[in-house]
């Protein structure tokens, strides 16, 4: 069954889960600018205590940080949950509804049950459960439902990475947290954008928006990968690997020879994360350096292509416009957080920025990619009543 | 009881021969050039209670002089032929004490027990982060005043970095070696092997996190008591 009437309760609903889901990438920002990430060396308890029974008053210095984070992303899991099950019930009926919500419940009981080999086991099922709810969108578009369904096995695993960064003590893993954080944040976006009543009206104004879709597409894979090199860079703590900018060490490219490198670290005086640096963490924070100048550049290229393209007012024109305004100011985040010395809270808005850049990118994908034979048959499918059998084969 | 005697007396003649046989190495670390200044530590509220004056990081402290504190300096290789393992009766520690690691740097044997403690009335965690294979990383919580634990790690290696995650401020060295001829130096830089070095020929090191690592060959006889003095510097190319 494929129910596309637009409830907006539902979009207010998706929306506000992916605000939320933000703020939580927030909170992650500040949670790794702080250098709290370990401030509570228990998961899933919170020094010993469950984690919704933690005292307010053993809330202090990182455990702040760390706690509200893990809080915050029981809330976006909860929502998740109950956007996901909203979307299954709504188009779904008879048995595989209830078996549909039935698993929901039984994902939720199994997580209440707090015992790893339980975690590990739903973690491991998730990719699975992700690329068969990924399938089942596309195949079965303009559904949600499996989208709502992929979210849910996407925010369960990544609790699940969260926690085992705790529990394991393993830097890698913290950054598969951080991008799984950026990816499932666009996948919110996007599922709250198919929910809109504007994502249906604007199914014959998109068509022209198609010969972007390779422009959008290589900008945004770009992003991603600038997101994974600034992950991979402030969980290795190289974000002040370089410390002076537009320069690095004085030059244009710094020295990385052995010497060169001694000198740079007897020039840290590090009042947190103090660690020496290698060439590695160098390379990997001029790579980032590099990755900006990149990104910035694709984003210029993206709105003057947005701009000669499409006609003035165009709602993804405007987008490219706002995608600019973010990167530069993202751009300038970038520089003031080497200026400032890494200040805990000029970093973390350049964390969150960065998903805001990586999430438009994604939105204007989701956008380009929508075929005019299938917006066409999207549309004419909005009028069928409900309990009509599906009909949508189209792929992306 | 006479035999019994006889062998207390033979042991304890053994025992000072011994002692007067042992060689001794001490020596003084200096620093050469000027080091970057230190910053003052930023504490929450409720650490910045627990100081009257602004306090700052450790990297560098350096005498009037240019004595260099917190260098581990240390035998590359133990006496040949020995092993060794830790005194039961000393058990070095680690204390957090408003809301700083005390000592900065500290020296234990492989397999030696070591106790952490929290002397703050507020929680702290404790997390090592050794790189050497066979030291176990640890993150521990000790949210209260008073609580000890005690750890130990097996493999050598220099320097083991702790650091409490509730205070990102908080850091202490150890370097655990295979032998018990390693000493920190003092806010004079000065340092002192333990005195029952076997006679033999010894490369010492001085290790410092921040101006590096020098180390020179030495020859000891027995009951040599010889000055060994090292000068790090800090680069300027």
């Amino acid at each position: 069954m494929q129910r596309n009437d637009c409830s907006p309760w539902l979009t207010r609903y998706a929306w506000s889960v992916a605000a939320a889901t933000g703020v939580l990438i927030w909170i992650g920002g500040l949670v790794t600018s702080k250098g709290a990430g370990m401030a509570v060396p228990d998961w899933p308890n919170t020094y010993g205590y469950n984690l919704f029974l933690f005292p307010v008053s053993k809330w202090v210095g990182g455990i702040l940080y760390e706690h509200t984070h893990r809080l915050v992303a029981a809330g976006v899991g909860l929502l998740t949950l109950i956007l996901a099950a909203w979307l299954w019930a709504r188009e779904t009926v008879g048995a595989k509804r209830w078996a549909g919500l039935g698993a929901m419940v039984l994902a939720l009981g199994l997580l209440g049950a707090r015992q790893m080999p339980v975690y590990i086991t739903l973690a491991a099922l998730a990719p699975a459960v992700m690329a068969c709810g990924v399938y089942r969108a596309i195949k079965d578009r303009p559904a949600l439902r499996w989208l709502g369904v992929t979210a849910l096995a996407a925010v369960i695993l990544q609790g699940v990475l969260g926690g085992l960064r705790v529990a394991w003590l393993e830097d890698q893993i913290g950054i598969f947290h951080g991008m799984l954080a950026q990816s499932f944040f666009v996948l919110m976006t996007t599922i709250a954008l198919f929910t809109t009543r504007w994502w249906r009206d604007a199914a014959t104004r998109l068509a022209e928006v198609r010969s972007l879709r390779g422009t959008f597409l290589v900008v945004t894979a770009l992003i991603f990968v600038q997101l994974a090199l600034g992950a991979t860079m402030r969980h290795r703590h190289a974000g002040l690997a370089v410390p002076d900018f537009p320069l690095a060490y004085g030059r244009l490219w710094p020295r990385l020879d052995a010497n060169a490198i001694a000198r740079y670290n007897q020039q840290r005086i590090e009042t947190v994360a103090a660690k020496p640096i290698t060439a590695t963490d160098v390379v990997l924070h001029m790579a980032h350096r590099l990755g900006a100048y990149a990104v910035l550049g694709a984003i210029v290229l993206a709105f003057t292509r947005a701009r000669r393209r499409l006609p003035s007012g165009h709602p993804v024109r405007r987008a490219t416009a706002f995608w600019l305004g973010l990167v530069l100011t993202q751009f300038a985040l970038g520089a003031v957080t080497v200026w400032t010395n890494k200040a805990a809270d000029i970093a973390t808005a350049h964390v969150a920025v960065g998903s805001l850049v990586l999430v438009t990118g994604g939105l204007l994908c989701v956008v380009a990619c929508r075929r005019s034979n299938v917006v066409a048959r999207e549309a004419a499918k909005i009028t069928a009543p409900l309990g009509a059998p599906a009909t949508a084969t189209a792929t992306i | 009881m006479k035999r019994h005697a006889l062998l207390v007396c033979a042991t304890a003649a053994s025992a000072a021969l011994q002692l007067a046989s042992a060689a001794e190495i001490s020596g003084k670390v200096t620093l050469k050039g000027t080091p970057p200044p230190e910053k003052t530590i930023e504490f929450d509220a409720i650490c910045g209670k627990l100081h009257d004056k602004p306090v700052t990081t450790r990297h560098y402290q350096v005498a009037a002089d240019g004595g260099l504190a917190n260098v581990f300096v240390y035998l590359k290789e133990g006496p040949a032929g020995k092993t060794y393992t830790p005194a039961g009766d000393k058990v070095p520690e680690l204390d957090q004490i408003n809301c700083l690691y005390e000592p900065y740097v500290l020296g234990v044997m492989c397999n030696q027990k070591f106790i952490i403690k929290n002397s703050d009335a507020l929680m702290h965690n404790v997390h090592a982060t050794p790189k050497v294979t066979g030291n176990k990383e640890f993150n521990v919580g000790q949210p209260v005043q008073g609580m000890t634990i005690e750890k130990s790690f097996p493999s050598r290696e220099v320097l083991v970095r702790f650091k409490c995650d509730v205070h990102p401020w908080m850091f202490a060295y150890m370097g655990v070696m295979d032998h018990p001829y390693f000493a920190v130096t003092d806010k004079d830089g000065k340092f002192k092997l333990p005195g029952d070095l076997p006679a033999g020929k010894y490369t010492v090191v001085a290790y410092h996190l921040k101006a590096g690592e020098a180390s020179q060959e030495i020859t000891v006889g027995e009951s040599d008591k010889k000055e060994l003095n090292f000068t790090l510097q800090v680069k300027t190319q």
